[in-house]
Order: C-alpha cells, then sequence, then structure tokens
C-alpha cells in the first residue's frame, strides 16, 4: 500500500486511504519520537529543500525536525535573503536548486496554487507547507492525528471550527479532511469572515452566534484572526471581536461538557483565544506542535517511497 | 513442499526455548525482542515455552519495528507496525527472534534500531529458519530451528495458526 498521489498539494486531491495511512504512519513515527534517540535513518539518501516565501517560526521548524529526524539533507531558502528578492521568478529559483539534485520540495508561498503551478513543471515530489488562502495540508493532518488521540476517533465527531473562516488556508484543509473522515463540521465566527458560499458548496453548517457553536461542538478549533491578510476593516476592533467571538473561559464554564480547544497557532491571546483557556487542561495546542513532527515525518516518509518506484 | 509440519513444530518452539533457557538460565540480564510484524508470531510461541519454566517477572519480552532503518526504501515502499519495548535494553543481552533469516539484512536493520534505545552488552539471534546461503551480510544465528539450502529464488512461507490457520513451515516457487 502505498499514497495515491506524488506530491502532497493540499487534502483535496487526497483518497480517505490516504489519509488513514498518513495518520497511522504518524503514529509510529510518535513512537520512535520517544525513544532515547529519536533519529531514524531512513532519508539519509534524500535531500530535502524548504522553500518559505511567506513567515512562518512553527511550521519551519517542525518540517526541519521532521526532516534532520528522518536523517535527510536539508536546505533552508528563505525570501529575504535569496535571488527571489532580486526578481528570480519561482520556476527559476526552483529549477535553479533542483539542478544541484535535490529530491524533495516543501514550500510555502503566498500566492494560492504556487505548490501546484511547480508540480506541473517540476519532477520533484512538493510538500504544500501553506498556499495562500487556499491549503495547509500538513496542518490538518496533525490536527486530525491530535483529534484522534484526545478522542479515538474522527468519524462522528463534531468538530467546530471558529473565526476568521474567510482567510485560513488551514480552515479549508481541515474542512476536507474532516468531512472525508465522517466528522460532522460546523464554521462560525463574524459573518464577514466565513465565505458566502461555505453552506451550500460545502454542506457545512454556519453558525453566527458562537455560544451555540460551542454548545454543540465536542472540539473547538480556534484560528488566528489573520489581520495581514485583511485589507479592509471586517470587524470594528480586536477588543470588540473578543467581546462578541472570543474563546473565554466564562463562556466554557456555560457549556455542561468540556470541548477540547485547539488553534493552529501563532495565537493572538486576548483577541481570538483567552489565555486561561489557551494554558487549560481542555487545550491540546501543545500536543499539536508535538504532534506536527509525527505528522510531516510520516508525510516526507510516505512521499519519497512512492516517487521513487523500482 | 513442507518444510517442518503441523506436528513438528511444537516441538522445535519448545527446543528453541530450551536452548536460550540452556545459554541464558533464568534469562538472567536477557530480554526477548520480537521483530514485527511475522518475528512476533515466533516470539510469542517462544515466550509462552519460557513463562512454563519461569516466573512471569523474568521473562522480559518486548516487540520491535525495524521499517525505519530498512536500506531499501528507494525500491520499495514498507508500512510499519506497532514498536513496543516498554523497558531499558542498557547492559542488557537482547535475544533477537524472527521468523526466517535470508539475506541478513533485517538483521543488519534490527541492530541499528536497538541502538535506538539503548546499548545492549549482547545480542544474541534466533530463527525458526536458517537459509544460509542466501546470506549478504555476515551475519549468523545463535538459535536456529531447521537449516535450509534452498537457493534464494524459493520462497519459504512460514505460517501460524493465529494469523494463516495453519501451523506449519512451505517452500514455494518450485
Amino acid at each position: 500500500m502505498a499514497l495515491s498521489t506524488k506530491h502532497l498539494l493540499g487534502i483535496k486531491d487526497l483518497k480517505t486511504e490516504d489519509i488513514q495511512l498518513i495518520l497511522s504512519t504518524a503514529g509510529q513515527f510518535k513512537e520512535v519520537l520517544q525513544r532515547p534517540v529519536k533519529k531514524v535513518p531512513t532519508l539519509r539518501d534524500v535531500t530535502i529543500v524548504n522553500l518559505f516565501y511567506e513567515n512562518s517560526t512553527r511550521t519551519r521548524i517542525s518540517f526541519e525536525l521532521a526532516e534532520r529526524r528522518l536523517s535527510a539533507d536539508v536546505v533552508n531558502f528563505t525570501v529575504s535573503n535569496s535571488s527571489a528578492a532580486k526578481g528570480e521568478t519561482l520556476l527559476d529559483t526552483v529549477n535553479n536548486i533542483l539542478s544541484m539534485k535535490v529530491d524533495m520540495v516543501v514550500m510555502r508561498h503566498s500566492a494560492s496554487g504556487a505548490p501546484h503551478y511547480l508540480a506541473k513543471h517540476i519532477d520533484a515530489a512538493i510538500i504544500n507547507a501553506g498556499d495562500g488562502i487556499n491549503e495547509h495540508p500538513t496542518q490538518a493532518l496533525l490536527d486530525a492525528f491530535s483529534i484522534q488521540e484526545k478522542h479515538g476517533k474522527l468519524e462522528g465527531l463534531k468538530v467546530a471550527i471558529i473565526g476568521d473562516i474567510m482567510h485560513s488556508r488551514v480552515a479549508l484543509s481541515n474542512i476536507y479532511l474532516l468531512k472525508k473522515m465522517g466528522a460532522e463540521v460546523m464554521v462560525s465566527g463574524p459573518p464577514t469572515l466565513i465565505p458566502n458560499y461555505l453552506q451550500e458548496a460545502m454542506d457545512i453548517r454556519v453558525e453566527y452566534n458562537i455560544d451555540k457553536a460551542l454548545a454543540w461542538c465536542d472540539v473547538a478549533n480556534v484560528l488566528r484572526i489573520q489581520l495581514e491578510r485583511q485589507n479592509q476593516p471586517l470587524f470594528s476592533s480586536l477588543r470588540e471581536y473578543n467581546l462578541a467571538y472570543g474563546i473565554t473561559k466564562n463562556r466554557l464554564d456555560k457549556l455542561d461538557k468540556q470541548i477540547t480547544i485547539m488553534h493552529p497557532g501563532p495565537i493572538n491571546r486576548g483577541v481570538e483565544l483567552d489565555s486561561d483557556v489557551a494554558d487549560s487542561q481542555q487545550s491540546i495546542i501543545l500536543d499539536q506542535v508535538e504532534n506536527g513532527v509525527a505528522v510531516r515525518m510520516a508525510c516526507l516518509y510516505l512521499l519519497t517511497g512512492r516517487s521513487n518506484p523500482a | 513442499m513442507t518444510l517442518i509440519s503441523e506436528q513438528q513444530l511444537p516441538s522445535i518452539v519448545k527446543r528453541l526455548a530450551h536452548q536460550i533457557l540452556e545459554t541464558y538460565p533464568g534469562l538472567n540480564n536477557a530480554v526477548i525482542v520480537g521483530l514485527q510484524p511475522r518475528g512476533v508470531f515466533l516470539s510469542d510461541r517462544i515466550v509462552a515455552a519460557l513463562l512454563k519454566e519461569l516466573p512471569a517477572e523474568q521473562v522480559v519480552y518486548g516487540k520491535l519495528d525495524i521499517t525505519f532503518y530498512r536500506d531499501d526504501i528507494r525500491r520499495e515502499l514498507h508500512l510499519a507496525t506497532q514498536t513496543d519495548l516498554p523497558f531499558s535494553i542498557e547492559g542488557k543481552t537482547v535475544i533477537l527472534i524472527d521468523d526466517v533469516l535470508f539475506t541478513g539484512r533485517t538483521i543488519r536493520a534490527a541492530l541499528d534500531a536497538l541502538l535506538s534505545f539503548g546499548r545492549p552488552s549482547k545480542v544474541s539471534l534466533c530463527v525458526l529458519v536458517d537459509r544460509k546461503p542466501s546470506r549478504e551480510l555476515p551475519i549468523q544465528p545463535d538459535f536456529s530451528g531447521k537449516e535450509m539450502d534452498a537457493l534464494t529464488p524459493l520462497k519459504v512461507k512460514v505460517r501460524w495458526k493465529e494469523n494463516d490457520g495453519v501451523d506449519d513451515v512451505i517452500l514455494l516457487g518450485e
């Protein structure tokens, strides 16, 4: 059994079996990461370039750790100190790097579809580490892994994705994944931050009342307000956002159950999520980060095997 | 062709368990590690036989998956199974158990994998079938159920009741 795809561009293109395979392989890598020696020689003749055209801390470190723990050779590229700043095109940059014999490209780009474009023009396997407002597949996979770890399953679980849905690639990847795995999905937040096609085109519940959304769900995945992607004001102030849509201890205390709180980071504390909730027992935010390395190891491992047929 | 019949298998397992006990009396400072996935069927049987001779606390038993240590990821993708070694192997004698010793590459990977858990004082190897002529690396078993001189194209298939419905070892591809 192997992945049905050569690249990991988005959850949209994955089959249910692919997702299951990645999640179960991630479980094996999580065990590897508990060992005294956390490094395995699996990818020792594989070279991977991390191409980050957009800022990232967590994802870049997580990918780099995953690559190094698999013994791959790693090359890092950030746009601020590269020739891209001098006007080189994306394809030229990548072709130049690939001519130095690189097997895999992990790319983050602010343009939606950038990795899909690359996949059409180059041979190396491509992993999308976030493209514009389209997808962030490894984040959705690590979210799913973390939910499964906490609740034992995805199927039938009620997951509310809360906040800035409009500008969030995390939201879109999560929606695709959760639906494929049989979970129920709801989005909640201010109407200005929820695209109006979601309900009809993707058959997703939309709930503008945050308290109702919290009362409905088993898991609340709270997203960051992406001020950098908003060209116009979509809500009046951060303080007002917190009052109307922020996840506060007060709101959670009103529920008759303990829901699981997730956040892909970085958190705007006191805006979409209050500190006493983010740091509480019901938050699995740091588990998400820990699981990210294992999930990315699984993706790298499975794609390497896939991209090199006998 | 049958290499080990259903009647022969239990006595071979019993003999292997006894040979292990003779070499490591009371399993003092020794631990048993079965190789996933198919070596575990044999190690389960051997451990069951050892438990008839020793109190349970003296039989320390774990399972090791070596998938991520293989040298052939570029040729073929293997899927990993669970590793379960809930004890330290530091300074211990590790008795590795697998069903068939063929090229020796699995054991090479297993030695590599073991070192991720600590530094054993000694590693010893127990297999059901030793395919000596097909070895590609300088690796030999310390305990073997049956030696077999079949040439490489032939496949040895060890079948277990709990997985394959029958207990025996057969030769395929003649």
